[in-house]
């Protein structure tokens, strides 16, 4: 209150920033929320507190301050569901698991069913889901209409309405506030988060990793981390190890702060464009992936268009809302789709990479499990169906239900 | 929003062409190869950031493949070849 009244300009800081050491037990690569609920749950689960957390600019500004913060658990293959649940319940209670508000926000999730092979797939999923009790089930087109009166019904469109998918554990959070939340945790648990720090080279003998080469001088460890989105590929190659990975872009924008109108997020998969309203007001909007490769961090102008085109054909009420801002983040992407949290052929790094359109809503649950993996060197039950080895035992994890899956 | 120049077509837009992803060059005997080799070949991607040989599809225009030197970074295209 009172540094509230001071202009802002007298809060301490919510985590140190050291000076790199010469050594740690553990580096991980990359300050996202994916790498400091690592570092996090490496401290206090498994009492490994010198660990170092390297970005290469400031903390959430890749990935994680790019997505579209929803939090959900609807997906199609058992192993997939499990994890996200258990990501989902984590983010219930994460405000209070580590004192700082995420700003969670449950507000549910309806999925607007187009086909009648959607219908089939959504009730496969309800299903699937009730297996490990998340809830999803049916809804009319009427109840859609009550609950999102900005959705028109046009019996004469190309896709009609047909019913919802009303999936109600889901939520959006404020995604600056979950990497910082868990910096603030990790930091006084003994973590050192050292930013502005880009890793140039990982060192190796005999088959082992040994430190990382960085901008800021040689840093040794026995184990490395890689928590990387968008470079996967390229941190893995300087440790001789190619991933079934490619990049590709993933767009989103939000539009002008409006009164509120919509208080769940919405999803339709047939058109490829889902939104929900931030507690500023603003739309925040994603669509599909691009088509291609890149490491650009923009995409094409007409992937944006086919999703303004099937928003306004849903809600022609938002056709004279308008956008501040578009972006795009570079999402990994393995052909299945699904994340790889895994051991590697190369001795003592691990790598959580591969997260695609979906790494947010995993932060918790990745975070908790990848500590496990690495503290251990076993993978807990819930990632072991996201091994790297999956690819060549024939056992992928094909999986539909991301934002880049084309229907 | 870049224009790709299809070998056969000239500078066409992108919203015509498919991506066939990177240049991958089939293993002379694959009957020879182990199971690690051969999921090497097929789910391993070197995924370059900058310069890529890669594969696209004219699929809304001519419907022919080609390859060209894309860079990642930019989208900057060097000049099509035609397959062999």
């Amino acid at each position: 209150m009172r540094n509230a009244l001071s202009y802002h300009e007298r809060w301490s800081e919510a985590w140190r920033s050291p000076e790199p050491k010469p050594g740690y037990d553990v580096v991980i690569i990359g300050g996202g929320g994916h790498g400091l609920a690592t570092a996090y749950h490496l401290a206090r689960d498994h009492g490994i507190g010198n660990v170092a957390v390297l970005e290469k600019g400031w903390l959430g500004g890749g990935n994680t301050g790019r997505n579209t913060v929803t939090v959900r658990s609807n997906y199609l293959r058992d192993p997939s569901i499990r994890f996200f649940e258990r990501s989902r319940r984590l983010y219930e209670d994460l405000s209070a698991t580590l004192n700082f508000n995420v700003m969670f926000s449950r507000r549910g999730q309806i999925d607007l069913i187009q086909t009648w092979a959607k219908w089939r797939d959504v009730r496969r999923r309800s299903l699937s889901m009730a297996l490990v009790d998340a809830e999803y089930t049916i809804i009319t087109p009427g109840e859609i209409v009550r609950r999102v009166p900005l959705v028109e019904l046009d019996p004469k469109a190309r896709l009609p309405i047909l019913g919802g998918a009303w999936h109600p554990g889901a939520g959006i959070a404020r995604h600056d506030a979950v990497a910082w939340g868990y910096a603030r945790a990790a930091d006084a648990a003994g973590v050192d988060i050292i930013q502005n720090c880009e890793v140039t080279g990982i060192r190796r003998a005999g088959g082992r990793v040994t430190g990382v080469e960085t901008t800021r001088g040689t840093i040794m460890a026995p184990r490395i981390s890689v928590a990387v989105a968008g470079h996967a590929s390229v941190v893995a190659a300087m440790a001789g190890l190619r991933l079934p990975i490619e990049t590709v872009p993933l767009q989103a924008f939000v539009s002008a702060p409006l009164k509120p109108v919509l208080d769940v997020v919405l999803n339709c998969p047939a058109l490829h464009v889902y939104l929900a309203q931030t507690d500023k007001g603003e739309l925040i909007i994603g669509g599909g992936a691009d088509g291609y490769t890149s490491y650009a961090q923009r995409g094409s102008i007409h992937v944006i268009e086919q999703s303004v085109a099937a928003l306004i054909d849903l809600m022609p009420r938002l056709g004279r809302v308008a956008m501040l801002r578009q972006w795009a983040g570079m999402i990994d992407l393995a052909w299945d789709t699904s994340p790889i949290i895994s051991t590697t052929p190369v001795g003592g790094l691990f790598v959580d990479v591969g997260w695609g359109s979906g790494g947010f809503k995993a932060i918790p649950a990745s975070g908790e499990a990848f500590a496990q993996l690495i503290a251990t060197g076993e993978p807990p039950e819930l990632i072991r169906p996201f091994g790297l080895d999956r690819f060549l035992r024939g056992r992928p994890v094909l999986e539909t239900a991301g934002a880049s899956n084309r229907e | 929003m870049f224009l790709i120049p299809c070998p056969f077509c000239g500078q066409r837009n992108e919203e015509e062409f498919v991506s066939g992803g990177e240049a991958r060059r089939r293993p002379d005997d694959p009957a020879s190869l182990d199971d690690a080799a051969w999921a090497d070949h097929l789910f391993n991607r070197d995924n370059t950031k900058g310069v890529v040989r890669e594969w696209w599809w004219h699929a809304r225009g001519c419907r022919l493949w080609f390859m060209v030197e894309r860079d990642t970074l930019n989208q900057a295209i060097s000049p099509a070849e035609k397959p062999p």
